[in-house]
């Protein structure tokens, strides 16, 4: 367990905005009626995306009230779920994996490196661009070490590659998320073991349907290949202070 | 033994190579003959997942068919419900991540047979708060699958079916099954006592089974090419092909779909390069996720190990999640099994005091024996109090990180030991309780 608690600062009141409003509504619908209280981590989080990658007292207890909860249910809520900061983040929020699988690859060093470029952890960044935290197993270990970056995963990091990616970021440009050196995802260094019979991608190789197939036709027309990331969304700035990091 | 071929493997896009899209699933096989699946009926269906042997892939390993099959027929107008744990968070797991980017229409397809096979018409996916660009991408393929009318309702299977994809915000303790539920109806993920189960009284108190994605993800392979098909890959009892992530001292860490039963080293010098330094600089491996006890090197610990679940009990180990975490000689043993036990006491939820107070009590004796700083009785000590934990707590959680604990004095009692003497030969002048003021379960 971690000790949490509401950061001593807070802002005087919070609001969704019209269009987050809307889509809260659309999030309450998708579960049964009388059940709302389902989606209130999916409402704290984009409480927490409007006002810059924290949550405040007031987004709480908005939350709270707009779902009829009792306000300590979602205070429980937000401190229990350690991805809800209490408090003020930098634009650019360093999640840093500090679990075994990481740490055997050299964790510890890009450790160094966030003492060294950002500071403190739980600490911003006297511009408000960047803060780091040392976080548990976030799911890449193939790919180790690794951070995450608001919504983006940079992984197979080195510390002069995660010292790149702070620039970049400093310097308003945006780095491709992923694995950082020549390597295709999780597949090995080197180029795959498997999957490399090229007639498992024709026809049904080897599939054998059991039964007719559907034509049920109209399908959607798929996205782009799924090697492509998207690019990192930058964040809001902090409440409304002037941005240093863009322009 | 032969490599498995790549015509049995399953997830063919495990790379992300190809499309992930609803086209490029159907060019590798995906949504073929669903409506004939479907047809079969809930017990022809439960009855060939029974025949083809598999086990759950989220860590248990329990039979699906037999999971399936404890769900009621009649619960009296209470809806039932399949969840599928998508909160992939066993440090050295990342399979699932894969599937959800990578091909997340085996797993739309599998829940919608599951969904028939149980009598449920909505599906919840659970998926870990950090998986961002993972959940958009499910998302994605939910809303492909709609729009084609795959899923929905009236949809073209004529069986009516929706899929709701819900995210947690970063708890470990919400993949254990009944916290998942407590998390899914708004609450602080605190497991729930068991019984009643969840086959009973499970999400907002009815009937729902909870599976996990690699789990469902093979259902529709196994529907269409046979039970027998997945059933003759692999020992008896440990059927079928599983996803491995070989993570730690390799020269190529990877993810791989493997037949189950693969020697740990074969696994490791085929498809991740071998143990860096060569198989005899191999210290240690955690066969399946944190969880889990480390096997030691040796002719009859890793050498011998073949990675299924019953290949990894003869090793005093379990499978786990198949996160293969491997060693090699440079490791600091102690610290890295320290810094599990640092895992078990974040993640701790707090319900339970052998838990929310063990964890930190292990993590400060293991960082303290990790620099030499004890003495040799808390060995004893130490592996007394997991076994005080072990067992004694509502989910299995307190047995997870327990375990990796006894692992370590099992095999490596000697080098703690050794680390002692040598401190105690030349202490510094920092007091042992120096770093570690001990303090309430942070």
């Amino acid at each position: 367990m971690s000790v949490r608690r509401l950061a001593d600062k807070q802002p005087s009141s919070f609001a969704f905005t019209p269009a987050n409003l809307e889509w809260a509504k659309a999030q309450i619908a998708k579960y049964p009626a009388g059940r709302q209280q389902s989606a209130v981590i999916p409402i704290l989080w984009r409480a927490q995306e409007q006002t810059g990658g924290w949550l405040p007292q007031k987004a709480i207890e908005a939350v709270a009230d707009m779902l009829g909860m009792a306000r300590i249910r979602v205070l429980e809520v937000a401190t229990f779920y350690t991805m809800f900061n209490l408090a003020p983040v930098g634009r650019f929020h360093v999640q840093f994996c500090g679990t075994t699988p990481c740490m055997l690859r050299g964790a510890d060093h890009l450790k160094k490196v966030l003492h060294r470029v950002i500071g403190h952890e739980n600490e911003v960044t006297a511009d408000g661009m960047f803060s780091w935290v040392e976080v548990e197993c976030l799911g890449a270990c193939v790919n180790a070490p690794m951070v995450q970056i608001n919504a983006d995963y940079y992984e197979d990091l080195t510390p002069e590659a995660l010292s790149r990616i702070l620039n970049d970021l400093a310097a308003g440009k945006t780095p491709r998320p992923g694995p950082q050196i020549d390597r295709h995802l999780s597949a090995p260094i080197g180029g795959e073991t498997t999957l490399i019979d090229p007639s498992i991608y024709t026809g049904s190789g080897g599939r054998a349907p059991s039964g007719a197939s559907l034509s049920d036709g109209g399908a959607k027309k798929p996205g782009e290949a799924a090697n492509v990331h998207e690019a990192p969304l930058p964040k809001p700035p902090i409440a409304d202070a002037t941005d240093p990091g863009r322009g | 033994m032969t490599m498995l071929a790549d015509k049995d493997r399953i997830f063919r896009n495990l790379y992300g190579r190809h499309d992930w899209g609803l086209e490029g699933a159907r060019a590798r096989g995906a949504w073929d003959g669903t409506k004939a699946i479907l047809e079969k009926g809930r017990d022809a269906i439960v009855n060939e997942m029974k025949a083809s042997g598999q086990r759950g892939r989220g860590g248990a390993g329990f039979p699906t068919g037999l999971k399936w099959s404890l769900m009621p027929k009649d619960s009296g107008g209470r809806p039932h419900y399949l969840v599928i744990n998508a909160d992939e968070s066993e440090p050295g797991t990342c399979k699932d991540r894969e599937i959800m980017r990578h091909d997340p229409h085996l797993l739309i397809e599998g829940c919608l047979i599951a969904g028939c096979a149980m009598g449920v018409h909505t599906c919840y996916i659970y998926v870990r708060g950090e998986f961002i660009r993972e959940r958009e991408r499910l998302e994605a393929a939910v809303t492909q699958a709609r729009d084609a009318r795959l899923i929905g309702k009236n949809n073209l299977h004529g069986y009516d079916f929706d899929i709701v994809v819900h995210h947690g915000a970063g708890a470990y303790i919400c993949g254990e099954e009944t916290a998942l539920l407590e998390s899914l109806e708004g609450k602080k993920g605190m497991p729930r006592l068991k019984p009643p189960f969840p086959a009973n009284m499970g999400l907002y108190g009815c009937p729902t089974t909870v599976n996990n994605v690699e789990t469902i993800a093979q259902v529709p392979d196994i529907m269409r090419r046979g039970a027998a098909w997945f059933a003759a890959i692999g020992r008896k009892n440990n059927s079928g092909t599983k996803l491995f992530c070989i993570s730690g001292h390799v020269e190529r860490p990877c993810n791989v779909e493997e037949t189950m039963g693969i020697p740990l080293r074969e696994l490791i010098e085929k498809h991740a390069g071998g143990v860096r330094g060569g198989w005899n600089n191999l210290l240690a491996v955690i066969p399946g996720g944190s969880s889990m006890p480390l096997v030691p090197a040796g002719p009859d610990q890793a050498d011998t190990l073949l990675m299924d679940f019953d290949g990894c009990r003869e090793k005093r180990s379990a499978l786990g999640t198949a996160a293969v975490i491997v060693m090699d000689k440079s490791a600091d043993i102690v610290r890295a099994m320290a810094r599990i036990s640092y895992f078990y006491k974040h993640e701790s939820c707090g319900q339970c005091t052998p838990c929310r107070e063990g964890m930190g009590w292990m993590w400060r004796v293991l960082e303290r024996m990790a620099a030499g700083r004890a003495q040799k009785r808390e060995i004893d000590m130490l592996m007394e109090v997991t076994t005080q934990i072990e067992g004694h707590t509502i989910c299995a959680f307190g047995d997870g990180a327990a375990w990796p604990v006894q692992g370590l004095l099992r095999h490596f009692r000697a080098e703690i030991e050794r680390r002692i003497d040598e401190y105690t030969a030349n202490p510094d002048t920092e007091g042992v309780l120096d770093p570690v003021v001990p303090e309430a379960a942070e």
